[in-house]
């Protein structure tokens, strides 16, 4: 997440890019190159268009640096522009996106199922109707250990690889890529609405998966 | 104003965390976690599943072909600045 002191070096570093500095290019490149690859290949099909898409997309950002005010995070300007350029090349080679606008609108009516299981929870003869029959198993006291280790992470990519097209798509722009709201709803034409419903089922699975890897060894 | 159920309360999280609700539905989702551990501990648990899967692409880098063929489009378009 972009905080205080990453707008500082990132002030510096865009004055070092515009006066000319290929350090501070690749840095920037370094910092963002990965992302910008990432969110390419969310609208192109192969790698070598992807490649092809971030080249252009740097081209563009250094053509347009002078415009950049730094209102937006640089990365959401750098996303901005390769999602743009993406979804142009997908148009131009004539082949279907990945998914289109109307598509993940439509996923948002289907499955409205709730996000946790209803046997989790006291029918209308329990003594709290809607209430927990029991409640969720607290995760280990160093959470942060345990969430940040290797196999964690793979499981939540391996659980993320696994969701619908649309919750895939909008939990890795927003909890993976660290874009704000709107600017998913802009680069996949979803209302906030449908966006949010969307990232709503797929953080819930993505805890659920998360739930029984925890307790697992507590049982 | 009925209080909401554990089971409303999983179905509004995100509402609550993206900040996309009333004041008063608010009010109704906070006096809730103020007598519910189940929800304040589900709640913890999607804040903490948020961190990370924000941790997920910490050590990606590019590939070295293309990281390289950046540097060179860079000292091209500074030559015909």
């Amino acid at each position: 997440m972009p905080g205080t002191s990453t707008r500082i070096d990132e002030t510096a570093l865009l004055a070092a890019l515009r006066a000319g500095d290929e350090t501070a290019f690749a840095t920037l490149v370094d910092s963002h190159g990965a992302a910008m690859r990432r969110v390419a290949l969310m609208f192109v099909r192969s790698g070598a268009v992807a490649d092809e898409v971030v080249q252009e997309a740097w081209l563009g950002a250094l053509r347009g640096i002078d415009r950049f005010e730094g209102r937006a995070a640089l990365r959401t300007w750098l996303i901005r522009i390769v999602a743009n350029i993406a979804r142009t090349h997908a148009v131009r080679e004539a082949r279907s996106l990945p998914f289109s606008a109307l598509e993940l609108e439509r996923e948002t009516e289907v499955g409205r199922e709730p996000t946790v299981p209803a046997e989790r929870f006291q029918g209308s003869d329990g003594r709290y109707p809607g209430g927990w029959t029991s409640f969720p198993e607290p995760w280990p006291n160093e959470p942060e250990r345990a969430l940040l280790s290797a196999e964690t992470r793979d499981l939540i990519a391996t659980t993320i690889a696994r969701l619908p097209t649309g919750q895939r798509l909008v939990i890795t722009l927003r909890d993976v890529e660290g874009c704000d709201s709107i600017e998913v709803c802009n680069l996949l034409g979803l209302s906030e609405t449908n966006q949010r419903v969307l990232l709503h089922r797929a953080r819930a699975k993505v805890r659920a998966a998360l739930e029984e890897y925890m307790t697992k060894d507590t049982m | 104003m009925s209080e909401l159920s554990c089971q409303e309360i999983v179905e509004l999280v995100t509402d609550f965390i993206e900040d996309a609700m009333s004041a008063e539905e608010r009010r109704r989702f906070e006096h809730h976690l103020s007598y519910c551990p189940g929800c304040v501990a589900y709640v913890e648990q999607i804040s903490d599943t948020i961190r990370a899967t924000g941790t997920l692409p910490s050590e990606e880098t590019l590939a070295p072909e293309l990281r390289a063929a950046l540097v060179e489009q860079f000292r091209h378009w500074q030559r015909s600045r």
